[in-house]
């Protein structure tokens, strides 16, 4: 294909994806929100406010941050992974195979999905943290750096378990078992800090404590992790699975006989 | 120039079954081409490896002189495929369904929009274009399929049982529209299991069979070769038919008889005898078309071999 074509294709995916999200609003956009309303009421307000500060600030506006990268980490998650294996399930996922749209494009077609829909989340979400705490701004460039690289992240993931799944049920199998746990234990509702050293070393060998703790030094300039590592990682993270999902797809894995 | 060029074809699916055997099949440019089988025969497997759904075990297939090992992208570009099962997007808007498949092929919103409103119009679904796929009936996501394979304006169309579940009127105006595609110069592949429709549509004919072809030429060439016809009489009156010298005779009931004909023999003569023994006939019409019998004959002494 031209680069005229190429990016013609690119769009048509991408474009296609968001008006899906867009579509299914009461499904993609407003759950995560009142899920997170309601943890900021009862972690924040209920809870929270028993709570002494940490670092500075009142454990609302600790935990906002950490909410705000939760719900883009699942939706970017699960909007490719439920897209990716619906689109198999239905078969129309064909309608890419048969067409001379390169690999690459269909990988990053589904990514631009799974983004927008993270930080659309992420902005509904913040805009509702608005109701219940004070915003600060650290470095905007950090926590855009941050929310885009985490949502790729977990974009491409959601691919790859979207290629592999067989059925509905291994499409909540990742989340549940393992990107659920991961987040909670990665430093949303607390400093690692307040850990005993054991905990505080196993804590850093989960990247989504790297991914919280970058976002919220954006937001509030406070961290347990070094900054510049955590954006290496990310990195790092989203070319290796960039790189399996073009593998998977050119082979069409889970999808050519 | 060939429009599929196929040599060696041979496709083994992971469970060991031998779907594909060394297949070697040439379809050339503008040529209405049929692919007749019985279901399991490797047709669909077929289809699949030239459209990249399947993914071949050995052999070498080439799209217009583009070889899909080495250019599969730029072969894509002239096929247009429709499959037998629905494998469209059923949330979406008939018109979206046309304009991203276009997109796929690199081809612009102002182009695709022209495209999708002529093949809607002509195929009778531009009324539903803001209708949501699922709402549509069988014949009309069928026609979809068909409407979509075309916005590319491909120059090999391959249609695998287009015509499975649809009305007989829908049907015909499906055949006038497709031999329309082959007259603008379109070269058509189409599998069936209509075999009339094959004979009516055809101008070749290839007959795979457990993974091989077994026969394969002009469709006047094949129906030459079949040596033998079933006519089905309706009697006038009951009647218990004596054996007719040289024929082969069923009583099917009191007022129905079949009569298996060589190639040598007429349905005249048949009458005649019949008329010796003072049976009227009510009517008469064969049993299958000349090229059912020859593509169950075919079969059936392949499958002895």
């Amino acid at each position: 294909m031209k680069t005229k074509e190429t990016l013609i294709s690119l769009y048509t995916l991408a474009d296609r994806e968001i008006k899906r999200t867009l579509r299914i609003w009461l499904q993609t956009l407003i759950p995560p929100v009142i899920t997170m309303s309601l943890y900021l009421i009862i972690f924040g307000e209920f809870i929270g406010s028993q709570i002494r500060e940490i670092d500075g600030f009142s454990y609302m506006e600790f935990i906002v941050p950490g909410l705000i990268m939760m719900a883009v980490i699942t939706n970017s998650y699960s909007n490719v992974v439920s897209s990716f294996y619906s689109a198999k399930f239905m078969k129309s996922i064909e309608e890419l195979f048969v067409s001379p749209t390169p690999s690459w494009v269909i990988v990053a077609g589904y990514t631009i999905g799974g983004v927008t829909r993270g930080i659309l989340v992420g902005l509904l979400v913040t805009i509702g943290s608005l109701f219940f705490s004070t915003f600060h701004i650290y470095n905007i460039f950090i926590v855009f750096l941050f929310v885009l690289l985490t949502s790729i992240v977990f974009s491409l993931a959601g691919m790859i378990n979207g290629i592999l799944a067989e059925s509905f049920d291994d499409i909540s199998i990742i989340p549940t078992f393992i990107l659920t746990p991961l987040t909670y234990l990665g430093g949303v509702f607390y400093s690692i800090s307040l850990l005993p050293d054991f905990w505080q070393k196993l804590s850093k060998l989960n990247p989504i404590l790297y991914m919280v703790n970058g976002f919220r030094y954006g937001f509030l300039g406070i961290t347990d992790i070094n900054i510049f590592f955590g954006l290496i990682m990310l990195v790092i993270f989203a070319l290796v699975l960039f790189c399996v999902n073009l593998y998977l797809i050119k082979n069409g894995v889970g999808i050519k006989t | 120039m060939n429009a599929l060029n196929i040599k060696g074809l041979t496709k083994i699916y992971k469970n060991k079954i031998l779907a594909l055997d060394k297949i070697d099949l040439t379809v050339k440019e503008g040529d209405f081409f049929g692919l007749i089988g019985a279901n399991g025969a490797g047709k669909t497997t077929l289809i699949g490896i030239i459209t990249d759904l399947v993914v071949k075990t050995g052999g070498e297939v080439s799209i217009f002189e583009k070889n899909i090992e080495t250019d599969f992208n730029e072969a894509k570009k002239f096929i247009g495929a429709v499959p037998q099962e629905i494998n469209f997007n059923i949330f979406e808007k008939v018109i979206d369904i046309l304009i991203h498949q276009a997109g796929f092929y690199g081809i612009s919103k102002n182009i695709a929009a022209g495209r999708t409103e002529r093949y809607l119009k002509q195929l009778g679904l531009w009324d539903k274009r803001h209708t949501k796929a699922n709402s549509l009936s069988g014949g009309m996501k069928k026609r979809l399929m068909i409407a979509r394979s075309l916005i590319h304006e491909p120059k090999l169309l391959i249609l695998d049982e287009p015509t499975a579940g649809v009305d007989v009127s829908l049907r015909l105006e499906m055949w006038d529209f497709l031999k329309a595609l082959n007259k603008e110069g379109r070269t058509i592949i189409l599998t069936t299991h209509y075999l009339e429709e094959a004979e009516y549509l055809c101008r070749n004919i290839a007959i795979i069979n457990h993974g091989k072809i077994i026969e394969n030429g002009s469709t006047k060439e094949l129906l030459s070769k079949s040596n033998k016809q079933t006519a089905i009489f309706d009697l006038k009156t009951p009647a218990k038919v004596k054996p007719l010298n040289g024929y082969k005779v069923d009583q099917i009931d009191d007022i129905t008889i079949e009569v298996e004909m060589l190639k040598n023999q007429t349905i005249n003569e048949v009458v005649r005898l019949l008329d010796k023994q003072g049976i009227m006939i009510n009517s008469i019409r064969n049993k299958a078309n000349r090229l059912e019998e020859l593509f169950l004959s075919l079969v059936n002494n392949e499958n002895e071999n």
